[in-house]
């Protein structure tokens, strides 16, 4: 049995860490998170691993003010779905900027944050957050 | 005919925090209440088919079906246990209707139950964000507030709708939810108090949003020959439909609108040989009223942008052209979530019967009924007939 959050953190380390999804070469369409089955082609699909770049813009967004267990130290903060420049969305928090500030359109590049932890003495997730592209804040995305 | 299905009675418990009543309680007494309301007799019930999202995590209990059998004393019956998220109550309906449907069984209990009030705040959000695709929104920060604010700032952003058409929902289904004797809130609220209410995730405040509930609610759904033996006012489900998108609302390439509920609604008014101007009246699912809005545009009541405005024009009001949430909706009658889409179709039975007392919409002759799962991943429309 493993310990709550572990295994399944684990098993997605590439695509929170990294932003890696796929392509498929047969539809030539992106795909974060990664998929099985291509949603176009099914078993016509040939997906390949697709490295993100983590740049994009505001497609919209939110400012959590309540927030459950895992987020609760973090309020307010703006949520967001970030359109990236290979043209797929994602959500994600946008940090680095406050909640007056932000945007829809805003342009914003990922960077690699600490995003909730599994209980007082459970693991830490790490992964991808967002920044106003504008700042520069020493913490770059890999 | 003779292959239609037919609804023979229905039953709700009050719907709110019920500290004193439990799970099985609440469920035990709505299904009583539609066994009562159609006078069938326990022996004639050949199954049950029973709506819920999460029992286990609210509760810790599961099993639903053989529970509800259990606990109404309906011997061996089978009983089928169905969730589709907020959309679960309209799925063990649509259950029972292809089970009627395909000669299976003639005569179902069905049941929609939640009991969310047993647990804190935080946990019954942890529990609600699995409704969405938990792994890639919730656990990146998206709680369920959020995901419908996402959609309300696109449509604000595209269709120019404001803050105050987003309260002035609230505003009417509070206004009828004062009439409806089930309902959580039954109290009018001015749209000064719902435009100052805190914010949960901007746009959406508080009052803009259901509530956490416990209730259930029964109905007893048959053949048209034995609804015809049980009672002189049956009223015909006409057309079931489903439909799915994606489970996460960033792969939808256009998040003002549900695609299901569209893809969904135009099947049943085929299927019923019907056009929206025919409805006489609309349960939909505004779990948050930017919902309504969007429900309002995708199910042809107005066109895709409009649906704040014709709020504003009480268009959707009871006397209105178009009532929408007769009931008080989810806002305001309450929404424990495997409920809802059961209670939807009991409102609109008490609708068509002529039995809705003050919330009444006159003549009412044939509903709609439209109850969503998730971000509109599953969308379940019938359509209902006296
Ligand atoms: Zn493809």
């Amino acid at each position: 049995m493993g310990e709550q959050g572990v295994a399944h953190v684990w098993r997605k380390l590439r695509a929170i860490y990294n932003i890696e999804g796929n392509h498929c070469k047969t539809c030539d369409s992106y795909f974060f998170p990664p998929r099985l089955v291509c949603p176009n082609c099914r078993r016509k699909g040939q997906l390949e691993e697709h490295h993100f770049k983590g740049l994009g813009k505001v497609h919209t967004f939110a400012i959590v003010r309540q927030a459950p267990e895992g987020f609760k130290r973090q309020v307010p903060y703006i949520v967001a779905q970030v359109e990236l420049d290979e043209g797929v969305r994602l959500t994600a928090q946008i940090v680095n900027c406050d909640p007056e500030d932000v945007e829809i359109g805003m342009r914003v590049r990922a960077c690699f944050r600490k995003i909730t932890e599994y209980g007082e003495r459970g693991i830490i997730v790490y992964g991808y957050k967002f920044e106003p592209v504008l700042k520069v804040t020493g913490h770059p995305y890999p | 005919m003779g292959n239609r299905v037919a609804i023979a009675g229905v039953g709700l418990t009050k719907f709110g925090e019920l500290w004193d009543k439990s799970l099985r309680d609440i469920t035990l007494e709505a299904g009583m209440y539609a066994i009562f309301d159609a006078g069938i007799k326990g022996s004639e019930i050949d199954a049950v088919t029973i709506g819920n999202m999460s029992a286990g995590r609210f509760t810790g209990q599961e099993h639903l079906g053989a529970l509800a059998v259990d606990q109404g004393g309906l011997g061996t019956i089978p009983a089928y246990s169905v969730e589709a998220a907020c959309a679960s109550g309209g799925a063990a309906v649509r259950h029972a209707y292809m089970a009627i449907k395909s000669g299976e069984h003639d005569a179902i209990l069905v049941l929609g139950s939640e009991k969310m009030s047993d647990v804190n705040q935080s946990q019954a959000m942890d529990t609600v964000s699995v409704a969405s695709d938990w792994e890639w929104e919730g656990l990146f920060g998206a709680t369920f507030p959020a995901l419908y604010a996402f959609m309300a700032r696109r449509h604000m952003l595209e269709y120019g709708t404001t803050e105050e058409q987003l309260s002035l929902v609230t505003v009417k289904n509070h206004a009828n939810a004062a009439n409806n004797p089930w309902a959580q809130f039954q109290r009018p609220v001015p749209l000064e108090i719902v435009m100052n209410s805190g914010l949960i995730a901007d746009p959406i405040r508080v009052l803009h949003s259901s509530p956490i509930s416990d209730g259930a609610a029964g109905l007893i759904m048959c053949t048209e020959e034995k609804a015809k033996e049980l009672t002189d006012i049956p009223v015909y489900i006409e057309a079931s439909t489903q439909a799915s998108d994606t489970l996460a609302l960033h792969d939808r390439e256009d998040i003002t609108t549900m695609a299901a509920v569209k893809k969904s609604s135009r099947e049943a008014l085929q299927k019923a040989g019907l056009t929206i101007n025919d409805i006489d009246v609309f349960e939909v699912h505004d779990s948050f009223t930017i919902g309504e809005i969007i429900i309002t545009e995708d199910i042809g009541i107005t066109e895709k942008g409009n649906g704040g405005r014709i709020v504003e024009e009480g268009l959707t009001a009871l006397d209105g052209k178009f009532p929408v949430n007769p009931s008080g909706g989810l806002k305001a009658r309450g929404h424990p979530i495997g409920a809802t889409g059961v209670a939807q179709i009991a409102e609109l039975v008490l609708q068509l019967r002529g039995d809705a007392e003050k919330r009444q919409v006159d003549g009412a002759e044939t509903a709609m009924a439209v109850n969503i799962g998730g971000t509109g991943a599953t969308s379940i429309v019938h359509i209902l007939r006296r």
